[in-house]
């Protein structure tokens, strides 16, 4: 996928001066949140819960090349195998190859952000292989070639009208007159263009939400079932995952599945959760003949050790965008990538590139409560800073924030002096703004005042308050 | 092997500034995982009695549009699914597990129910499965594939219909998979562990929750008493009332 993130201040221009965009992110901004809290408040445990989550990937991630050894002997043991992936180029064409082993024609996909990561999509085809989404929200989008913009609810960018028009663009075979007022029409009509593609295809893709060393399972949460038709009914099922998806047992696994669920959608668990191992067994009726698990490093591995280790913990919930208020402003596709919001932000640079993504770690606030409701604990401000501090040390950033930046810090580390210029500049503007008490408008600081006022100094400092109070 | 996995293998040890673990290390590694011990379980379960935890499944399974009956024995459940199928305009016809729990179940009581066994196929209407476990902190069924319970039961016909034991109600996810592991014995556990709570849904078009996405559009579930000391007063008489 292309990324944009280069032009976020355009992009998110656009996203805020479009319509249908806010009218959609306003039903998603009250939903997540409410939905969440109401689920928190019933479980007393939820607390303690998200730290044994913490310690839980963090044990995994210290002891990664043993469990991931581990899980690949359990997979062999259960007839599967692994193919291992350093890049996208690697995963798309283990991919490949699997589906050209069997002559697939169409593969079902269920939802899974790896495949996003790596441009399955496109990949495959280019190479004559069809793939179809079957998550509601990846088909739309994949109707519109639009990327997703979040990462459990893809289409979350649009309103019911838009999905009705591209329904009745692409969905030809259908009456032209009937209706597609309620999104109850809309997920009938997707219901019967998606099951015959459930039955005839020959691979069926999925995601995971999870991998169980102790058992070299993969476990997939879904609530519309898609995921499991997917896996179930075609001969061939290919798991594309990513190495830090790893728990040891499915006591672990257990465990973050209570935090998923609530975090994400504010279910108290998601309808379908569902633990895969290897392909169909002596006697079984059904299942898939084949099971393939594509296990994408990507750079991840090498973040072990650093200032971004923590990452590595992120169960994809999605409660951090849910509750990020630059992303309810702008929506996911200013982000530019696969990513949006506050993961996105710290995730992104680590995939696509500092230089490429610079402006996401600079588009927060550092409000903080991306990471208090981050199931797993993931200081992401901090590993947000972290980007910052980089960016600026690879001279990335424009060069008057670096000299303006640089110049605070000189007088900063010098307090006397600090002080006395801070007492200059509060007197100075405390008088010119004697009148109204704001600014409609300052030299150097139109960043600010172009949407708000200042609001004039008045009184005296608080370090000379402080200093008083201390004699 | 490939060249990749030695890669990212020998890249996550240089990152770790260590190299492979020492045997010590690894059989320690083994033990924490085959021990199978449980992180923090919420109470809300565990600290029921059996009768309590039955009522707690059913009332979490319906606030997520499970619909459950009561049969008083097994022998009650041909007229609970018959029932079930009028009261929802669903021809009475359905493909059912080839389970030994549910060929002991005395189906000719209802002749005009006509029922396949096998795998669903994709003109089913309407299935009928057994479950392993039914677990009381969610409402959620745990059903495990096996020759006798094919997967594509739970997933391609509209309505899924699901006989629990009174019994089989558990605590929690964890006792769910001690139970299954007891099955197991010394064999793998099943291919394909299916927790569900609730029918098939969505919210991908402006959050508006809709039933049937692609999976089931109702789950039933037929509850059988069997002797089990529930309470059967309190529930809406048409919904829920027992079955003699």
């Amino acid at each position: 996928m292309l990324a944009t993130s280069r032009t976020f201040v355009a992009n998110a221009r656009a996203g805020l001066a479009n319509e249908n965009l806010q009218h959609a992110l306003g039903l998603a901004r009250t939903g997540f949140p409410l939905r969440r809290r109401l689920a928190i408040e019933r479980l007393p445990e939820f607390e303690a819960l998200r730290e044994n989550g913490r310690s839980i990937k963090d044990h995994t991630l210290e002891h990664l090349d043993f469990y991931l050894e581990l899980y690949e002997s359990q997979v062999v043991a259960s007839g599967g195998k692994v193919h291992w992936a350093r890049t996208p180029q690697e995963a798309c064409a283990a991919v490949l190859q699997i589906c050209r082993s069997v002559g697939a024609k169409t593969v079902t996909k269920g939802k899974s952000m790896i495949a996003e990561e790596v441009g399955l999509n496109e990949f495959l085809e280019a190479n004559g292989i069809t793939p179809v989404e079957t998550d509601l929200g990846e088909y739309i989008i994949q109707l519109r070639h639009e990327p997703p913009s979040h990462i459990i609810a893809p289409a979350i960018h649009l309103i019911k009208e838009q999905v009705a028009e591209t329904f009745r663009a692409e969905h030809r075979s259908f009456d032209p007159d009937r209706s597609l007022a309620e999104p109850r029409q809309m997920c009938d009509e997707a219901r019967a263009v998606l099951r015959p593609r459930f039955l005839a295809a020959d691979v069926g893709i999925t995601g995971a939400n999870f991998l169980v060393a102790e058992t070299g399972s993969s476990i997939i949460v879904t609530n519309e079932g898609n995921g499991d038709l997917t896996q179930t009914l075609p001969r061939v099922h290919i798991v594309m995952t990513s190495l830090e998806k790893l728990v040891p047992n499915l006591e672990d696994a257990a465990t973050l599945l209570r935090l998923l669920a609530r975090s994400a959608t504010g279910q108290e668990f998601s309808a379908y959760t569902t633990i895969s191992t290897g392909p169909r067994r002596p006697g079984d009726l059904d299942g898939p003949e084949q099971y393939h698990v594509v296990l994408l490093d990507n750079g991840r591995s090498e973040l072990i050790g650093t200032e971004f280790q923590d990452m590595l913990r992120c169960i994809r919930c999605s409660a951090c965008i849910n509750h990020c208020p630059v992303y309810a402003a702008v929506g996911g596709h200013t982000y530019g990538w696969v990513y949006p919001g506050p993961m996105g932000a710290v995730l992104t640079p680590i995939l696509i590139g500092i230089e490429e993504a610079g402006h996401l770690p600079n588009a927060s606030t550092f409000c903080g409560r991306c990471e208090s409701v981050c199931p797993v604990k993931i200081p992401l401000p901090k590993m947000m800073r972290h980007w910052r501090e980089r960016e600026h040390a690879k001279k990335l950033s424009p060069p008057v924030y670096r000299t303006g930046l640089s110049l605070w810090a000189w007088v900063a580390r010098r307090p006397a002096l600090y002080h006395a210029l801070a007492g200059i500049a509060s007197r100075v503007l405390g008088w010119a703004g004697r009148d109204h008490g704001r600014f409609r408008s300052l030299p150097l600081a139109t960043g600010w005042t172009a949407v708000r006022d200042m609001p004039a100094p008045e009184g005296r400092s608080f370090h000379s308050l402080w200093a008083e109070r201390r004699k | 092997m490939s060249e990749a996995r030695e890669r990212i293998l020998a890249g996550i040890r240089s990152s770790l500034n260590r190299g492979r673990l020492d045997p010590k290390t690894e059989a320690e590694l083994r033990a924490r995982v085959a021990a199978h011990r449980r992180n923090l379980v919420p109470a809300r379960a565990t600290a029921l009695d059996q009768r309590d935890r039955v009522e707690l499944f059913i009332t979490m399974a319906e606030e997520v549009q499970t619909t459950v009956s009561r049969a008083a024995s097994p022998a009650a459940v041909p007229e609970a699914v018959a029932r079930y199928l009028a009261a929802e305009n669903l021809p009475a016809e359905l493909v059912m597990a080839p389970d030994p729990s549910l060929d002991a179940i005395p189906w000719e009581a209802r002749p005009l129910l006509r029922i396949r066994r096998g795998r669903a196929e994709a003109e089913d209407k309407v299935s009928l499965t057994p479950c392993h476990a039914a677990i009381a902190e969610t409402g959620t069924l745990l059903l495990a594939s096996g020759p006798q319970t094919p997967t594509t039961l739970n997933f391609l016909p509209d309505t899924h219909i699901v006989v629990v034991r009174g019994d089989q109600v558990v605590a929690t996810y964890e006792d769910g998979l001690d139970r299954l592991r007891a099955a197991a014995g010394s064999e793998a556990l099943p291919r394909v562990i299916n927790f569900i709570t609730g029918p098939s849904r969505t919210a991908d078009i402006e959050q508006h929750i809709e039933l049937g996405a692609h999976g089931p559009r109702r789950l039933h579930i037929v509850l059988v008493e069997d002797g089990q000391a529930t309470r059967s007063v309190e529930y809406d008489e048409q919904r829920s009332a027992p079955v003699e």
